[in-house]
């Protein structure tokens, strides 16, 4: 019987079994944020632990970043007590931190591709939830909580449970106007937002072998969402090249040497799975949350599934939601009335995203009551689509043009919903309060339909504005 | 006891709150706002803000602020299914525990929420939906008693009533023996760590 990549992945790492059940499992990549990280520092310390791997951790921050100006010291004093604070952690300790002035800060979860740290057949840990986008290049990526930060930093461990493996697998073809983020809600509406728990995803079928490494990052970011611990894509010819040329990925002989190595750990033709789920691409439609959590979705041109269509607990969470969304039995999704638009975040802030979501922004400009934001997820994004024009097809049509952050994902920084708002959004999580205003509604979509729902005013089906625009 | 043990978590009892509703997450128990912070300290008077206060700082209906449930002292929580879901900020569990939440009680728990509670020496053990529900309504009929949940037995009692619990052995054993917090564990063995890096090919960038 052949070994899933998990299982491989998980051999290759553990350092020893612990009393408790749990592996003792080294970790390859460990990426640090302003948020989470200080008060591990700070634990090291009264512990009295030194950082024993300083060359296996990066730094950057992104949460509390502002996105205007990021001129030190930064306007929001806690912001610059935070930002100081990491800058002082990294140089204590001998970890390299990507700041505003390396040209290479940007979110966490971007920045590590793009610079080519995260790499297949790793295990990498994050003290941040999304940390599940590392496992499009067929690593083992995990968010952690503060004290594992403190273990990761001190030991280059976690003592860990070894997930179980289910492989998802999307076949067929996905329609015009539908994306990877798309296909991720359909997941998680599917499959639940607690139907993960105890497992690792893998992605498979025809859908994910065609897609970028990008796409690939925008469905494992979310598999958090559906509940799982991480998520993978098997690694292939596709990470293969997306590799090649990256700054800490290894050169001429070395990089074959390691692509060898990086194919190698791919799931066997006969690997076990506790669990097989098949998804046809055909029934995924442009898909748009409803609700206040990520499982709470509806294809675009759908009807807001009524409060009677759910049994037991999920009733009462449709019945929270219908209160906290304001929304009337009957109702539409399509249609529905934005103040706010977003485009950016670690699950939707890449080239490719913001490539997509600037078709739609040349076929009008955002109507007068629409604040629109688009938040390039690093700075290496920005350049790359100032180098385009990007920004310029963006600000004539209306949008406000921002520096490198998490913004308004989680709006730990100025970006804020003010009230009840509503805000049509590229990122990952409708939470109640999520994105700054504790009675702010969150309707998460693809960065296509965002830039669609700002110009139209309300929500509408990406699938009608093409139509209409880039065939006249 | 060496130094990579801490307190021994076998029996822990305090006044029980009910927090009612499936899918808690954590920017509901603590959020982002108060975040803005480099220690922990100060995290419990944010615990739960918005479901406690509305945005002119006026009560809202929420135990933590029914005079029912205002008795000093350690606390346990009782929760339904998939508690702590979201993300994974430590902030959550640490701003329960700074309030006085001591174990929590629930149908289930969310994977990372779970661990984080674990590494910090709180016990989240999970009861049926049955039970739980009647001890939530036990509690709010009467919450003048201590519930008590027990790591030895897995039981969990309230006014005389007793109800079974399970959770992760690995958990288990781990708060049992005062071995929750891994830090002191893992790094005792940093020599095989340093051998089982040495194996992993891209740890030497792939050079022979
Ligand atoms: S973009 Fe959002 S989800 Fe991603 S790391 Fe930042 S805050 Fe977290």
């Amino acid at each position: 019987m052949g070994r899933s990549l998990l299982d491989k992945v998980w051999d290759l790492h553990t350092v020893r079994e612990l009393d408790s059940g749990q592996s003792q499992l080294f970790i390859g990549l460990h990426l640090i944020h302003e948020v989470t990280s200080p008060q591990a520092f700070a634990m090291l310390r009264e512990a009295k632990l030194g950082v024993p791997f300083p060359k296996r951790t990066y730094a950057t921050v992104d949460h509390i970043i502002p996105t205007d100006s990021q001129v030190r010291p930064l306007a929001d004093g806690q912001a610059e007590i935070m930002m100081s604070e990491i800058e002082k952690n990294c140089r204590e300790n001998g970890i390299e931190f990507f700041g505003p002035e390396s040209g290479d800060q940007g979110v966490v979860h971007i920045i590590g591709p793009e610079l080519g740290l995260t790499q297949p057949g790793m295990t990498i840990a994050c003290g941040d939830s999304h940390t599940s986008t590392h496992g499009a290049f067929g690593a083992v990526a995990f968010g952690i909580g503060t004290s594992q930060v403190r273990d990761v930093l001190a030991s280059q461990c976690l003592a860990m449970h070894r997930p179980k493996v289910r492989r998802i697998e999307v076949d067929g073809e996905l329609g015009a106007g539908v994306y990877a983020k798309d296909v991720v809600l359909h997941i998680i509406g599917k499959l639940g937002v607690d139907g993960g728990v105890g497992f690792g995803y893998e992605y498979a079928g025809s859908v994910f072998e065609r897609m970028s490494m990008e796409e690939r990052m925008t469905v494992c970011n979310m598999s958090i969402e559906g509940g799982a611990r991480c998520g993978y894509v098997n690694p292939d010819d596709t990470t293969v090249e997306y590799l090649r040329g990256r700054r800490f990925v290894p050169e001429g002989a070395d990089f074959d040497k390691a692509a060898r190595w990086w194919r190698g750990i791919a799931s066997d033709e006969d690997a076990a799975y506790e669990d097989v789920v098949g998804i046809a691409a055909h029934e995924i439609a442009p898909t748009v949350t409803w609700g206040i959590n990520p499982g709470q979705v509806v294809g675009v041109d759908g009807q807001i599934p009524g409060v009677g269509s759910f049994d037991g607990d999920d009733r009462l969470v449709a019945e929270d939601a219908y209160r906290y969304m304001g929304w009337n039995e009957g109702d539409r999704i399509s249609g529905t009335k934005i103040d706010v638009a977003f485009i950016g975040s670690c699950t939707n802030g890449r080239i490719s995203d913001l490539r997509e979501a600037a078709r739609v922004a040349k076929l009008g400009r955002v109507r007068p009551h629409v604040k629109a934001l688009v938040v390039p997820g690093s700075q290496a994004v920005a350049r790359q689509a100032e180098s385009e024009g990007l920004h310029e097809v963006f600000r004539e049509a209306g949008f406000e043009w921002r520096l490198a952050g998490c913004s308004m994902c989680l709006a730990m920084n100025p970006d804020k919903l003010q009230g009840r708002q509503v805000c049509a959004s590229s990122s990952n999580r409708n939470f109640k309060g999520r994105q700054g205003s504790p009675s702010g509604r969150t309707l998460l979509m693809s960065p296509a339909m965002v830039a669609a729902a700002a110009i139209e005013g309300a929500v509408i089906d990406v699938r009608e504005v093409f139509g209409k625009g880039e065939s006249s | 006891m060496s130094s990579s043990e801490g307190r021994h978590v076998t029996l822990v009892s305090g006044r029980p709150i009910p927090f009612r509703g499936n899918e808690i997450d954590t920017d509901q128990i603590i959020p982002a706002r108060y975040m803005t912070a480099v220690t922990f300290d100060g995290m419990g008077q944010y615990a739960f803000q918005d479901l406690r206060f509305d945005g002119e700082g006026n009560a809202l209906d929420h135990p933590m602020n029914d005079p029912r449930f205002q008795a000093k002292g350690p606390r346990i929580a009782l929760v339904n299914k998939n508690f702590g879901c979201g993300s994974s900020r430590e902030h959550a569990p640490q701003a329960l525990w700074r309030w006085g939440v001591q174990a929590i009680v629930g149908e289930s728990f969310a994977d990372i929420f779970f661990n984080n509670c674990v590494a910090m020496g709180i016990p989240c053990v999970q009861a049926s939906e049955a039970d739980i529900h009647a001890l939530m309504t036990a509690v709010e009929e009467d919450p003048s008693h201590d519930l008590a949940v027990n790591l030895e037995t897995m039981t969990a009692t309230y006014n005389g009533t007793e109800y079974g619990v399970r959770t992760h052995d690995g958990a288990r054993h781990r708060l049992r023996t005062g071995t929750w917090d891994a830090a002191g564990i893992l790094v005792d063995a940093l020599d095989d760590v340093r051998s089982t890096a040495a194996k992993l090919p891209y740890v030497q960038d792939f050079r022979d």
